[in-house]
């Protein structure tokens, strides 16, 4: 929907959303180069805090977990999710419904239930750890990739793939070159997500992890209830800034393939 | 033909076992006593005045948070979706971008700002206003959902308003309607899918809520969410936890069922 210009109300309206929703980070930055512990009285420009955090053992293993966790999540979950799509698209329309409500389940039910849930199963049959918390972000990660791949999967043509078959490809070899570079985009997309939602979970992981483990987020969360902490300050601009680049390398990458729809 | 039905065996076997088994487990405990014996109470518990109590204000503040986001993304999904493409589209990255920011980090950031030493009150004492306690109340819980949810609520919006047909703007036009008409009878109805996706992914996070709550909350007000998350870390009373959690989730696919009437919540939620 494109149509007639902005007038200057909504100039100011969109102005003041965007002012109201970065004002908290902006302060967030400044405050980690302030050398005062304060947030209102500005003490000094510093980089104290960034070596602090450097030098904090109890960060930099939140941070290995948390990236560990989340590229292993991702990547399981965008493979199970990528299978189970192409199983899924020859199965009758009442089966993979069926299958799809239940898929579902994590993705609409309460974060709090889902990881209650999977941290019921492991502390009985097994124990909590690094294991658990990897399971709870595959099942969260896993209907996102569904969700992304199986459109596509609907979309790419039969007929070309029964014409590799005729013409003497194997299944594998008709599906890696005619079928996967169709669905590609959503592989990538459903991949994308599955990542973020995990780096960003907390409900799920503060359940299902194992005593002495943290990530990123069960990390700033003991250290918001001790009380402010610069070095957070500082952890939060790294992750800002990270998060800029990647969302610019990936734009980057959706940039040069302009045949596809972004949807 | 069914070779292929089988590369979805390893997921099937995934889905039982952790979507299925655990809720199962839930259930279970939900439905016992801790030396394994049958009962209801774990569920009735939710008619306790404290538990009742912590239901409602989880309610209400949902209720809330989902509503103002909505009042505030509607209008700006509405402008968003009127720029052109290539400015548009970076706009819309800029509102949605906050969503890739670790949601504690953004919590930490509304701490910062509210707190009663913090820079809202830097403010208001500079402007000669009374300070504000804002911290520690049912408005700071509010204000912290808001701002962590609300781009979940410009995306759906945005979305649908985007594929909105501009040829049928135009036909409203040469028909001779107005900005209003058009606005009351081509642009809200089918911009509707997505307002509810946006209330959905709003409301349901608000309702489980139980982090914010802790942090901006104190432990002065007890969510619905705090309630379960503390029966399982401090009174480690699972089957009262489990009993509670399964009512909780019978209230989430109510009130989503109601909802949910007209559309899939998956709108919106593909990149």
């Amino acid at each position: 929907m494109k149509r007639s210009r902005t007038s200057l109300l909504e100039r100011c309206y969109v102005g003041l959303i965007f002012f109201l929703l970065y004002a908290p980070i902006v302060i967030l930055i400044i405050c980690s180069f302030n050398a005062s512990k304060s947030r209102v009285v500005w003490g000094g420009f510093t980089l104290n805090w960034y070596t602090q955090l450097f030098e904090n053992e109890e960060v930099l293993s939140a941070v290995r977990t948390s990236l560990a966790l989340t590229f292993s999540a991702a990547l399981l979950a965008t493979v199970l999710g990528t299978l189970a799509c192409i199983g899924l698209s020859v199965m009758k329309k009442r089966t993979q419904q069926g299958i799809m409500s239940v898929t579902n389940i994590p993705m609409l039910n309460a974060d709090i239930v889902t990881g209650i849930a999977i941290m019921l199963l492991f502390t009985r049959f097994w124990n909590l750890g690094f294991l658990s918390m990897l399971a709870a972000h595959v099942t969260l990660g896993v209907p996102y990739v569904i969700l992304n791949v199986m459109p596509k999967l609907n979309q790419t043509s039969r007929q070309i793939y029964d014409a590799a078959l005729d013409l003497g490809a194997s299944p594998v070899y008709a599906f890696i070159k005619v079928v996967l570079p169709d669905i590609m985009p959503g592989i990538f997309s459903g991949f994308l997500l599955a990542f973020t939602i995990s780096l960003d979970d907390f409900v799920i992981t503060y359940f299902t992890k194992g005593a002495g483990i943290n990530t990123i987020s069960t990390m700033i969360y003991q250290q918001a209830r001790r009380g402010i902490n610069p070095e957070m300050y500082a952890l939060s601009t790294i992750l800002f800034l990270v998060i800029l680049l990647v969302l610019w390398i990936v734009n980057r990458i959706q940039a040069s393939r302009p045949q596809e729809s972004r949807d | 033909m069914n070779k292929r039905k089988l590369l979805a065996g390893p997921y099937l076997v995934w889905a039982v076992g952790f979507i299925i088994l655990p809720l199962l487990i839930v259930l279970y405990y939900g439905l016992t006593r801790a030396d394994g014996s049958f009962t209801l109470e774990n569920l009735t518990a939710i008619a306790d005045p404290i538990h009742l109590k912590a239901l409602g204000q989880s309610l209400l503040i949902a209720l809330g948070s989902t509503v103002i986001s909505l009042v505030i993304a509607y209008p700006l999904a509405y402008i968003l979706s009127k720029l052109q493409s290539g400015r548009g589209g970076i706009m819309y990255m800029m509102f949605i971008l906050p969503m890739w920011i670790n949601f504690m980090l953004r919590v930490l950031a509304i701490q910062m700002i509210l707190s009663n030493n913090g820079l809202l009150n830097a403010l208001l004492t500079f402007l000669h206003l009374p300070a504000q306690h804002l911290m520690y109340s049912r408005a700071a819980i509010l204000i912290g959902m808001t701002y962590d949810y609300l781009p979940f609520m410009i995306l759906p919006i945005y979305n649908a308003m985007c594929k909105i047909d501009r040829d049928l703007l135009d036909a409203a036009a040469d028909l001779g309607a107005g900005r209003i008409v058009t606005f009351r009878h081509v642009v809200l109805p089918l911009s509707l899918p997505g307002v509810i996706s946006g209330i959905i992914m709003v409301f349901i996070p608000s309702i489980s809520e139980f982090a914010i709550a802790d942090i901006l909350g104190g432990s002065k007000i007890l969510l619905i969410g705090n309630v379960i998350e503390q029966e399982f870390s401090l009174s480690s009373n699972w089957n009262l936890g489990s009993g509670l959690s399964v009512i909780l989730m019978i209230f989430i696919f109510i009130s989503m069922a109601v909802m949910n009437r007209t559309d899939s919540p998956e709108e919106g939620l593909t990149i």
